[in-house]
């Protein structure tokens, strides 16, 4: 089996896997990071969304091959001990899930947005980039309150580390 | 999924000669067509060529009257980068229409035209736009390069490295996206160039993406969406699905191809 080496939330994994693995299977199957969700394994739910080098990527259509020496951060790498990141909190506070499938994917596109976008971000603009996230539960409203927040308070946050 | 060897070229050297020598093997760009093919089991390569860590596929260039993108450069490179922008808007609003952000972040330039889905977006950019899409063995105009659904003129061990996209006086692509897919139901892409006006249409066809000869006539003489009035194309020939009928695509040609001509305008 070939081997495949990578850093996952900031630890070296190396392992020996099947060609055809994908992502999401290595983190879920072989790491046990269960927090990354497969909805459809079809690249349309988006509940598996990590990021690789730092850009989002649906996890369920790319082999974990295709990550070789890539740095790859899950929703796992966000709370720092018992507090949330700024982004789950915001979720927390504005009722941004109900059963929760799809947030891990959520949180993790929205993190990924803000980082392209910025902080001040419009519904309109929020809405747009959630094309490739599906939630069957909230009607969306919420979720989109949540990350205009989350993108706000994250500037909070890094202003705040950066005056440290 | 079926399982495969799975292959890293470090080269496109190496790359062509895996592909010659390995039986049943495939090209792997950004897999955001492959895989879920594979998932599906529509296509099952015994062997995979995975392209992502070959040097110098990817990257935008203006060199002199053209804009070159390597094949490796991903929807959202193009989306965001100044110098397509601002040589090419219309492109870089294209590849900002593909998808979803996340696929966008995977999905390849090469990948697209050498899949040639009958809704792909960048099809119509390359054929309105009269690009050349270069390859390891050759230079293929547009018109030669696509030739059917899902087929190309690429041969089994071709690979696409660039597509030189000569500069328009005026351009714009306006499309009508499939909400579930996201594709597109019907796409036009409107290129006003310096010895010609070409209309490129993706989402309709039943042989793919096609010109509109008709159009490209009318606009010559006045380059105004009224100068599309009365004009169609007929259901003949367009796809007919569940998303919608031969005649309302045939329909929706006309009325993209006009919103073209405005946004190319403004
Ligand atoms: C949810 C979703 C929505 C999408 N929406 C859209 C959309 O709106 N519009 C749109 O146009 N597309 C859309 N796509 C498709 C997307 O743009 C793909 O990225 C693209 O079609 C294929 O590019 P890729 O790099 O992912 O190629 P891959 O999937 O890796 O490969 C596709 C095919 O091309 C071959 N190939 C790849 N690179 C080369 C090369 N350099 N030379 C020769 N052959 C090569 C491969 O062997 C394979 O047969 C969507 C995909 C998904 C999953
Ligand atoms: S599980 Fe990956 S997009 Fe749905
Ligand atoms: S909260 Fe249930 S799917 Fe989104």
């Amino acid at each position: 089996m070939p081997r495949v080496s990578l850093t996952v939330n900031g630890k070296a994994v190396t392992a020996d896997v099947e060609s055809r693995t994908l992502l999401v299977q290595f983190l879920r199957e072989n790491l046990r990071l269960t927090g990354t969700h497969v909805g459809c394994d079809t690249s349309q739910c988006g509940c598996c969304v990590v990021h690789v080098d730092g850009r989002a990527v649906k996890s369920c259509t790319i082999l974990v091959q295709q990550a070789e020496g890539a740095d790859v951060k899950t929703i796992e790498s966000l709370a720092v001990g018992d507090t949330l990141h700024p982004m789950q909190e915001a979720f927390r506070q504005n009722h941004g899930l109900q059963c929760g499938f799809c947030t891990p994917g959520m949180i993790m596109t929205a993190v990924d947005l803000v980082a392209r976008k910025g902080h001040d971000l419009d519904d309109k603009t929020i809405r747009e980039e959630l094309e490739g996230n599906l939630c069957r539960c909230t009607g969306y409203h919420n979720i989109v309150k949540s990350i205009a927040a989350g993108a706000k308070a994250m500037a909070a946050t890094t202003t705040a580390q950066a005056a440290e | 999924m079926y399982n495969f060897t799975y292959h890293r070229a470090s080269g496109l050297r190496q790359a062509t000669n895996l592909l010659g020598k390995l039986d049943e093997a495939k090209l792997l760009a950004g897999g955001q067509t492959l895989l879920p093919t594979m998932k599906q089991r529509l296509a099952a390569p015994a062997n995979l060529v995975d392209l992502n860590k070959v040097e110098g596929l990817s990257g935008i260039e203006l060199q002199g009257r053209a804009l070159v993108i390597g094949a490796m450069t991903r929807h959202a490179e193009v989306a965001s980068s100044p110098v397509v922008q601002q040589a090419i808007p219309a492109l870089a609003h294209l590849a900002g229409l593909i998808g979803d952000p996340a696929v966008r972040h995977m999905g390849t330039l090469g990948g697209s035209v050498a899949n040639n889905d009958p809704n792909a977006d960048y099809p119509a950019a390359c054929l309105a736009l009269a690009a050349t899409i270069i390859t390891t063995k050759r230079k293929l105009i547009a018109d030669e390069f696509f030739t059917g659904l899902f087929e190309t003129a690429l041969m089994p061990d071709e690979i696409v490295v660039k597509v030189s996209f000569p500069l328009p006086k005026k351009a714009a692509y306006e499309k009508f996206r499939n909400p579930a897919s996201r594709y597109a139901l019907v796409g036009v892409f409107v290129a006003k160039r310096p010895s010609e006006i070409r209309v490129a249409v993706t989402g309709a066809g039943t042989s793919g993406v096609f010109r509109v000869p008709a159009f490209e006539e009318a606009l010559k003489k006045r380059f105004s969406p009224k100068a599309l009035d009365g004009l169609g194309v007929p259901a003949d020939g367009m796809s007919s699905d569940i998303h919608g009928g031969a005649e309302y695509r045939a329909h929706l040609v006309g009325v993209m191809a006009k919103r073209a001509v405005a946004a190319a305008m403004e």
